[in-house]
């Protein structure tokens, strides 16, 4: 753990860190109603808007008795009259106990965690890191399998770009994941995480076609296949129906599987599938509320 | 037989001898000018003398560099291991060779390269030093940024100060 307890990337916690998440969150599941914070006034600072992330983190901070203040744009800010992120920080860290905060620059939360003198919570910079989404996505995958260790995890759309899948890769590194990664050539996932996970020794396969390995998993994460990552409209135009999933693709998927999406869906998830009993993406938004319960409570020292 | 073999036939240096002071050897003719700004040479009072795209047995071509009575600190040696692994130094004193020093890579670094990835804080916000974990992947070095995360490769090695 950082000095001052904050999360900024997934890597300041070890795995027993996360290990210790998921029993709060648990914990907190079962006794929402803990106020652990009651006296305590957390700054929720969103640079940029991000609705769900805020409000999931607001509600965790209510649910705890803290109270809070803050922004969800920075246009009513003194940002936009050129202050620095620096004195940003510096002020605000005098008006709180703890920052959450959501900012489109990376290494954003890093640089706002060493000059604050509160603990800082990433909720998001930019296209690096959002590390309460890998605890809550890790959470949600323990509730639905039982365990961590050796999940059949099958990565599927945007694997090139997507900061979920980077986190929640390596987050399950620790424990011995088996990957697939279903993407079009373009969206792969980076030479420099497969070349992590060949450090590890954990093993990988790479297809373009979803069906192939879907039998096999236990969690299919799913996320959006954007127009705007392809140079080529016309290769976008024949690739992306290839990555929806539809509600006859699951037939022959494994009982124990869950669907996983970090929301928001567009199209790459058929409604009809919503009302399958393996489609769990909105069970996982309130796994999210009991993993940022989890994550405050720990970095405060009171769980 | 090129004028350069024939001056090296003839014993004449290509980049005149200094007296005492710091010859950096063996660097990549394209990492030349980057050296230059590493170690401030383009402000600095001392006299320097530079040659480029000179035979090389080790690497094919080189550049060299002798500074006059300049001697390098030891963090200044390991950053220059960044931009020019191949290169050699010497400790020159009264004409004759002193002491040979070996550039070694750092483990970090601080505040003289640009992070190359144009959307991190560091490219952003005044006064952010820049901050590095210089490891090696695929036999190449490489810097991860301690803020954004992400990868400046020894190509994209951009000197700031």
């Amino acid at each position: 753990m950082k000095e001052k307890q904050s999360l900024v990337s997934i890597h300041d916690f070890t795995k027993e860190d996360i290990l210790r998440i998921m029993e709060l969150a648990a914990d907190f599941e079962a006794n929402p109603d803990q106020r652990l914070l009651y006296g305590k006034v957390v700054a929720s600072l969103f640079f940029e808007p991000s609705t769900r992330t805020r409000l999931s983190f607001e509600s965790a901070i209510n649910r705890l008795g803290a109270r809070v203040i803050g922004f969800s744009d920075m246009n009513n800010t003194s940002v936009t009259k050129g202050e620095t992120l620096h004195d940003t920080i510096r002020v605000i860290s005098n008006y709180c106990d703890m920052i959450v905060m959501r900012h489109p620059v990376e290494g954003a939360a890093r640089y706002a965690s060493e000059v604050s003198r509160v603990p800082v919570v990433n909720a998001g910079d930019g296209a690096n890191q959002h590390p309460s989404q890998t605890l809550l996505d890790l959470y949600s995958i323990l509730k639905t399998q039982g365990r961590l260790d050796n999940i059949n995890i099958m990565m599927v759309g945007d694997l090139k770009y997507g900061r979920t899948v980077h986190s929640l890769l390596e987050a399950l590194s620790h424990f011995k994941a088996e990957f697939t990664f279903v993407s079009p050539p373009e969206l792969q996932m980076p030479t420099e995480y497969k070349m992590q996970l060949y450090e590890r020794g954990i093993s990988y396969y790479e297809t373009a076609d979803i069906m192939e390995r879907m039998a096999m998993a236990d969690i299919i994460y799913m996320t959006r296949v954007q127009r705007e990552r392809f140079s080529d409209i016309m290769e976008y135009e024949r690739v992306k129906n290839a990555y929806i999933l539809r509600n006859d693709m699951l037939v022959d998927t494994k009982p124990n599987m869950r669907i996983l999406h970090p929301l928001p869906r567009v199209n790459e998830i058929a409604t009809d599938v919503d009302s399958n009993p393996k489609a769990y993406w909105f069970q996982q938004t309130e796994n999210g509320v009991y993993t940022r319960m989890a994550i405050m409570a720990y970095l405060f020292g009171v769980k | 037989m090129s004028e350069q073999q024939e001056n090296h036939k003839k014993g004449i240096l290509e980049v005149s001898a200094i007296e005492n002071g710091t010859v950096i050897d063996h660097i990549p003719p394209t990492s030349l000018f980057k050296v230059i700004k590493l170690l401030n040479l383009d402000r600095t009072t001392h006299q320097v003398t530079f040659g480029t795209n000179l035979k090389s047995k080790r690497i094919g071509t080189k550049a060299i560099i002798k500074i006059a009575d300049k001697y390098c600190a030891d963090e200044e040696i390991s950053y220059i291991s960044l931009v020019a692994p191949t290169a050699r130094l010497s400790i020159i004193r009264d004409f004759e060779v002193a002491e040979k020093r070996q550039v070694e890579v750092p483990t970090h670094v601080e505040g003289f390269v640009k992070c190359a990835n144009p959307m991190c804080v560091t490219n952003h916000e005044p006064h952010v030093k820049t901050r590095f974990d210089v490891f090696t992947r695929g036999g190449e070095l490489v810097l991860r940024c301690k803020y954004c995360e992400k990868i400046t490769t020894q190509e994209q090695i951009e000197i700031i100060r």
